[in-house]
């Protein structure tokens, strides 16, 4: 069998839990089909070239750069964006994620465009670690480490994600 | 900043791979992590007419640790390498050089064999591949060939591995008995391309006197290089070794360019620092895994 060669594709994939699809171009950036081709738009684009990190989503369930990533290539993957991480309270509200609580408590963000990429590459460190063990300065820098912010600082960015990390610790 | 159109293919074998390969000819780009050709395509410096994308064929994605090395196949994600232990014991340097690798989201996502293929002087894995003596093997229709690091690398992003071809793996023989390793970069932020960045392996003789010493550099010079600093330390006793001779003598080995980031008098002087540093660090584990 020789591999069909497109310029042209139909992609499936779930994003948020949700089953998706959407025929694209196979040049289309994961981050702009999320934006342009299934209206999630807070996945936030910067630097288009994997240096800002603001694009940040999880690939069943690792952070990667969503403009490093074609669209077709998370063909039957599951994509989770910065619109998957509040939860359904189940009274017509939603319940925030301890990183965004963390980051809202601890004033971690100012114009906020960096901020999904921040949340999503915190959340997946927070949740792919033990959350009984000490959180290390060094952990903390290697998961911000890789997204840049032009307002904070970092200072109160690092804070929230001891915060965040705390939250996550006393709710086990 | 967006690529320009090409055209894409998901082959799920390596036949398949390297038939639509020759089949697309010379405009055919082997897609593999992508974290270093998306950039090259978003920003327009490359226009492959057709992406291959190895990702979903079977059997490429294999860390297999033996006594004589670590043979990486092309779809382990440096995320993946960086945390295998069998790796590790056999070969240090792997999982020394692979914590210097960009950031976690990107090495989710690169892989190591894709980072070598690339051949990026800044990159840390073409170095590493050089400093263990390594080489790849490379898959074309006519079969399979292994090409040592030597004969690898050309120039900048230039590798002499043409046509319809897909490196399929790298091996990175052991770390030989006596021996001890560091690797150390200088970045202007955690994670980014180092200014400058050296990896070195120390062997000691039986009575704990310096054989060897040799070291390789990131973003210094075209193409990776390993340094010979046996020299200056040559059966000096290992506590005692004059491993700043040996920075010295790395500075005048090195020919390291200028660009936005550094000078190469910078460069020149951070190599012997990190020469110096490195030698230490590696002699001391040496040290330790030499009987007294």
């Amino acid at each position: 069998m020789t591999a069909s060669v497109d310029a042209e594709r139909t992609v499936t994939l779930t994003v948020n839990g949700v089953p998706r699809e959407a025929t694209v171009p196979v040049r289309r950036l994961l981050s702009d089909a999320l934006r342009h081709d299934l209206g999630l738009t807070g996945t936030h684009v910067g630097c288009e070239h994997g240096v800002c990190g603001a694009c940040t989503v999880l690939v069943d369930g690792a952070p990667v750069r969503s403009c490093l990533v074609l669209a077709v290539q998370v063909e039957g993957a599951e994509v989770r964006t910065v619109e998957g991480l509040a939860h359904d309270d189940h009274q017509g509200g939603q319940v925030l994620h301890p990183v965004q609580e963390a980051f809202r408590e601890c004033h971690a963000l100012q114009c906020g465009f960096c901020t999904p990429g921040f949340l999503m590459t915190i959340a997946a460190g927070l949740e792919n670690r033990d959350a009984s063990a000490e959180l290390t300065e060094e952990e903390v820098e290697e998961m911000v480490g890789g997204n840049l912010c032009r307002c904070t600082g970092y200072a109160n960015i690092k804070k929230a994600v001891r915060h965040a990390a705390a939250a996550m610790k006393d709710a086990e | 900043m967006k690529p320009s159109a090409f055209r894409y293919a998901d082959p799920r074998s390596l036949e398949e791979a390297l038939e639509v390969l020759s089949a697309e000819g010379e405009g055919a780009k082997v897609l593999a992590g992508g974290q270093s050709l998306l950039p090259l395509l978003s920003m327009r410096l490359a226009a492959p007419a057709t992406l291959v994308d190895i990702n979903r064929v079977p059997g490429l994605d294999a860390v297999e640790t033996g006594e004589g090395g670590v043979r990486v196949g092309a779809l382990v994600r440096h995320a993946r390498l960086l945390e295998d232990a069998a790796a590790a014991r056999v070969q240090p340097l792997l999982a020394r050089a692979t914590a210097n690798v960009a950031h976690p989201a990107i090495r989710n996502r690169g892989t190591t064999v894709g980072s070598i293929a690339h051949a990026d002087p800044s990159g840390e894995m073409t170095s590493v591949l050089a400093l263990t003596g390594g080489s790849v093997t490379v898959a074309t229709p006519a079969g399979v060939e292994t090409v040592g690091w030597q004969d690898l690398f050309v120039g900048p992003l230039e590798t002499s591995v043409h046509g319809p071809a897909v490196v399929t793996s790298a091996f990175f023989p052991a770390l030989p008995a006596r021996s001890g390793t560091a690797f150390a970069e200088i970045a202007r932020r955690k994670g980014d391309y180092a200014v400058c960045g050296a990896g070195v392996v120390v062997t000691l003789d039986e009575d704990r006197r310096v054989s060897a010493a040799r070291a390789a550099y990131i973003s210094v010079g075209l193409v990776p290089e390993v340094h010979d600093l046996t020299e200056a330390v040559a059966g000096q006793p290992v506590d005692t070794a004059d491993w700043a001779g040996a920075g010295a003598l790395a500075r005048t080995l090195v020919d390291p360019d200028a660009d936005i980031h550094a000078s190469a008098d910078y460069r020149r002087l951070l190599v012997g620092v990190l020469t110096e540093r490195t030698l230490i660090e590696a002699a001391a584990e040496a040290a330790g895994r030499t009987a007294a």
